[in-house]
């Protein structure tokens, strides 16, 4: 064998390097091809954690569109129906530091609030079924309208448009059904709530403790 | 015997079941009311279907199970339904919940029931049925619908009776077992048949109960062996907390370990309660729903305690009083155990179909707690724990709410049994925080679901009125087109009015396609319009008026329809939409006024015996001097002159492109008006048809000529201000 000249040398490493860009940039072009994402994971992950009440508190018409405006830097904390729950799991994704609830576009209710529609006084305008961003009025032009509760979102935009103000919020009451239990206060928020009847429900079950005293009385 | 397993964790609690159990099943005084929720059970609540002031017999339907997990309500006893409204029900919460209310008559009428005669004879779907409609739900504590349960789809092996009552206090299952043993055996026979007989029965029960372990094995041996049968074996096993769990006890009596997210009918194993066994005994056999229970009512506040049959509904302190029940020394009234019960609000509430012990403890049997302390990470709890869960950790993340983690560390698999709590030197109230962060999660997945549910019909919305916007433009579009194409046509009848060309101007204008051609023509069927005759002109007028008039009303119609629609629409674009329709009413009426005017002066005129015309049209009329042919009036002569004296003026002026345009125009309007004279000579038959008709191709042959001129010219230079002239000159 001969031995390679060093221009060989230099032109099998170059038609080598060639060889290989092409390979993979061939590779890397079918799959942006193939395995393109469509529209934007990011803003779909955002709504995915917004409360979906499509009030319109954030300025802008939706969850979605908020959703958007976040990925393109708008502020995480102008979600009041989200409230603080919803800042602090935006800020988790976005791995950004969680910032408190911006005053300016509204406060969190501390209570769940459905539309109501005093029907005797219902006109039948159809102005708070154009308003509904879910679809949860029923009704026709000059006939009664009615909320369906269970789709209604509380966002109110419905309140402000009716011309006779025959809507009101009403806070959904808790019923057995959604009642749960409240995680025990610490010794130092019972103190400071200064309510014991909290405390006795809580501890029910530490008290079987005292039990064991009274042992020989059952055997 | 067969083997026993051992279940990890567990404790065991001072027992105090003696204190109820010195006396025989004791039967309660019929209550004056009966309190009936209509939610006992987990699932939907029922549904009433009796209303105020109905008379009821006892075991009579008075609400209707609600869907498939869910159960009906049966009066108790006989009576008159005096409410239907909410009352205290024991809940944990302490709240209110809709109660059907009876009051009872004290006859104990009872509803007609039939008896099945041999239920061996009646297929599983049938027995199931029947089970359901008897309201029986699970009698052990937490009320699940007990026919759901024997509708397993997959197929069973092992059928497990649950006559383990582990928490301590309780003793009604221990009572039951005593005395009727022999119905709860049929009961299990009804069971095993509905579940097509497996291979195995099982029953398994602690051995702190030897009574009733006695009691089963003489009434087995007493029992008339069935050919179908499989055999029944009373499983006895060490006494532990809380070995009554479903899960833990499938593994004591199996060594299988039920998985994380199953049930027990995953492996092929049914779990059904004791004291339901002999409810479903009472409703196959004797045709009787579920309308009492045995509870046991115990603690040192009860001077007389003892298990009690009890009609569902009777009000707690009703059974209190058959206990000697003494309030002042019971700081805390508990329903159920004292492990995994729950402190009542008040002795208001009545005793519900998972009733099984009322606890009337004093102070001194069970002290307020000691303070929570901090947790010393000591691992007390996860030694205790009988679902292998990790207390501590699930402690943490449950005091920072970290529900992710939480569910990581399965805290779904928490039975809420307390033996945490119990071994926790610290006395932190640990399933507190477990039930707490539960409800929790479960808030947040029913919120996720409800804003899921309110994402796809917010999408649904947008999508709808995104269709509707273009729905809208698209009308709005054609609507547009059929308008201008109406306008031209009106503009060119009201121009061609007196002439007798209306017959095919019309058409030419409709096409939307204004041409240069066309516009020559009006303004040449303008100038023959004032040319006509006073009288025709006065019809001229008198059309233009009715024509306004005519659209005027239209507009306003529009413009009305507008508004009324302007209720359903409020937007910015069609806020303007409608001010530009009440611009065109506007338009209109101005037009409506002019034409009216210009009647007006007509009338002048010819009153005055002027004959010169002024309407304002002619003096606008650039009319080259080429046109005016044969101009009977010297005045117009005249004008005409002085016209085409400045025409020249200006032409001088002009470039040669503009004077070629010029050119090209006036040709334009020669052949207008040969056209013109060429249709009136077709339509009146004329011997000169053939000279117009060449006059007309010449003309068009020359404006060709113009044109192509003119396009050789107009290549370098703009052509910007050749539209503004020539609109100039024809108007």
């Amino acid at each position: 064998m001969t031995e390679m000249s060093s221009l060989e040398l230099l032109l099998t490493a170059v038609i080598a390097l060639v060889a290989l860009a092409t390979v993979f940039g061939v590779i890397l072009g079918y799959a942006a091809v193939t395995f393109k994402v469509e529209g934007n994971p990011l803003a779909e992950q955002i709504d995915a954690l917004l409360p979906q009440t499509q009030c319109g508190n954030c300025g802008y018409p939706g969850c979605k569109p908020y959703a958007q405006a976040i990925v393109d830097g708008e502020a995480i904390n102008k979600c009041p129906p989200g409230g603080q729950a919803t800042i602090d799991a935006l800020a988790n994704l976005l791995d950004v530091p969680a910032p408190e609830l911006d005053a300016e576009h509204g406060e969190e209710a501390e209570v769940k609030s459905v539309a109501y529609i005093r029907e005797d006084e219902c006109i039948g305008c159809t102005k708070c079924i154009q308003a509904c961003p879910v679809d949860a009025i029923l009704g026709a032009a000059k006939l009664m309208h009615t909320v369906i509760a269970d789709e209604c979102t509380g966002c109110d935009l419905c309140v402000e448009p009716c011309p006779v103000d025959c809507i009101d919020m009403l806070p959904i009451p808790q019923t057995v059904s959604d009642w749960h239990w409240q995680t025990p206060l610490t010794p130092a928020q019972r103190f400071a709530s200064n309510n014991p009847s909290h405390h006795s429900n809580a501890n029910l079950i530490a008290s079987d403790r005292g039990l064991d005293d009274s042992k020989d009385h059952a055997a | 015997m067969s083997k026993v397993w051992d279940i990890h964790g567990g404790i065991h609690p001072a027992e105090n079941k003696q204190q109820s159990l010195t006396g025989p099943l004791q039967t309660v005084a019929l209550p004056k009311t009966l309190v009936l929720p209509l939610s006992q059970h987990i699932g939907a609540p029922a549904t009433p279907v009796v209303s105020v002031g109905d008379k009821v017999l006892k075991g009579q339907l008075i609400a209707a199970a609600k869907g498939f997990v869910s159960a009906p309500v049966h009066a108790s006893s006989s009576g008159v339904v005096s409410a239907i409204e909410e009352r205290a029900v024991p809940h944990a919460s302490g709240m209110q919940a809709p109660c059907i209310v009876i009051e009872t008559d004290g006859l104990e009428r009872w509803a007609e029931h039939n008896a099945a005669a041999n239920y061996r004879n009646k297929t599983a779907a049938e027995l199931v049925a029947i089970i359901r409609d008897a309201g029986i739900t699970g009698l052990g504590g937490a009320g699940f619908p007990s026919a759901v349960k024997l509708q397993p789809r997959q197929s069973i092996d092992t059928l497990i009776i649950n006559a383990t009552e582990c928490e301590p206090y309780i003793t009604a299952d221990d009572q039951l077992m005593r005395q009727r043993s022999a119905d709860i055996l049929i009961g299990i026979d009804i069971l095993a048949h509905i579940l097509g007989d497996p291979e195995r029965v099982l029953i398994g029960i602690e051995d702190n109960k030897p009574e009733a372990q006695e009691a089963l094995a003489k009434a087995l041996a007493n029992k008339p062996v069935s050919e179908h049968a499989p055999p029944i074996e009373v499983v006895e096993f060490p006494t532990k907390y809380p070995s009554g769990g479903e899960k833990q006890l499938v593994q004591i009596l199996t060594g299988e370990e039920v998985p994380s997210g199953k049930l027990p009918a995953d492996l092929g194993i049914v779990c059904q309660n004791i004291g339901t066994t002999h409810a479903i005994y009472r409703a196959v056999c004797h045709g009787e729903p579920l309308v009492s229970r045995i509870t046991t009512v115990t603690g040192k506040a009860c001077s007389t305690p003892g298990n009690f049959e009890v009609l569902i509904g009777t009000p707690v302190a009703h059974l209190l009083e058959q206990a000697g029940f003494n309030e002042a020394l019971c700081p805390q009234l508990v329903m159920g155990g004292p492990m995994m019960g729950f402190a009542l609000p008040s002795t208001a509430v009545p005793i519900v179909k998972a009733t099984n012990c009322l606890l009337a403890t004093t102070a001194q049997e069970s002290p307020a707690p000691p303070p929570a302390q901090a947790c010393i990470r000591c691992g007390h709890c996860a030694e205790a724990c009988p679902a292998n869960l990790l207390p501590q950790q699930l402690y943490w993340h449950a005091q920072s709410k970290n529900y992710e983690r939480l569910e990581a560390h399965h805290l779904g698999d928490c039975i809420e049994c307390g033996a945490c709590s119990y071994v926790c030197p610290s006395s932190i109230p640990l399933v507190q925080y477990y039930r707490a962060a539960k409800g929790e999660i479960r808030l947040i997945n029913e919120e996720k679901q409800q804003s899921d549910r309110a994402r796809i019909r917010f999408e649904r919305h947008q999508a709808r009125i995104e269709q509707e916007e273009k729905d809208k433009a698209a009308k709005r579009e054609a609507r547009k087109l059929a308008a201008e194409a109406a306008k031209a046509k009106r503009e060119a009848d009201a121009k061609t009015g007196a002439a007798n060309t209306a017959a095919d101007t019309p058409s030419a204008s409709t096409e939307k396609s204004t041409t240069d051609l066309d516009i020559v023509q009006a303004a040449m069927a303008r100038v023959a319009a004032n040319k006509a005759s006073p009288q025709d002109q006065r019809k001229r007028f008198e059309r233009a008026i009715e024509t306004t008039a005519a659209r005027l009303a239209k507009a306003e119609k529009d413009l009305e329809a507008f508004t009324k629609d302007e209720n359903a629409e409020l937007n910015k674009e069609q806020l303007a939409q409608r001010e530009q329709q009440r611009a065109s009413v506007e338009q209109a009426r101005l037009r409506h006024q002019e034409a009216k005017n210009k009647l007006a002066a007509l009338d002048n005129e010819q009153s005055s015996e002027q004959s010169s015309e002024q309407s304002p049209d002619q003096k606008t009329q650039p009319e080259s001097p080429t046109d005016s042919d044969d101009e009977p009036e010297l005045d117009r002569a005249a004008t005409a002159i002085a016209r085409a004296q400045k025409n020249a003026a200006q032409l001088a002026l002009m470039t040669p492109e503009q004077k070629l345009q010029k050119q090209r125009d006036s040709l334009e309007k020669r052949l207008g008006k040969a056209r013109t004279r060429l249709a009136q000579a077709e339509s009146e038959g004329s011997e000169q048809l053939e000279a117009f008709a060449k006059a007309v191709s010449s003309l068009n042959e020359k404006i060709n000529a113009t044109n192509l001129e003119l396009a050789s010219l107009t290549q370098t230079s703009e052509p910007a201000n050749k539209p503004a002239q020539q609109s100039e000159e024809t108007r």
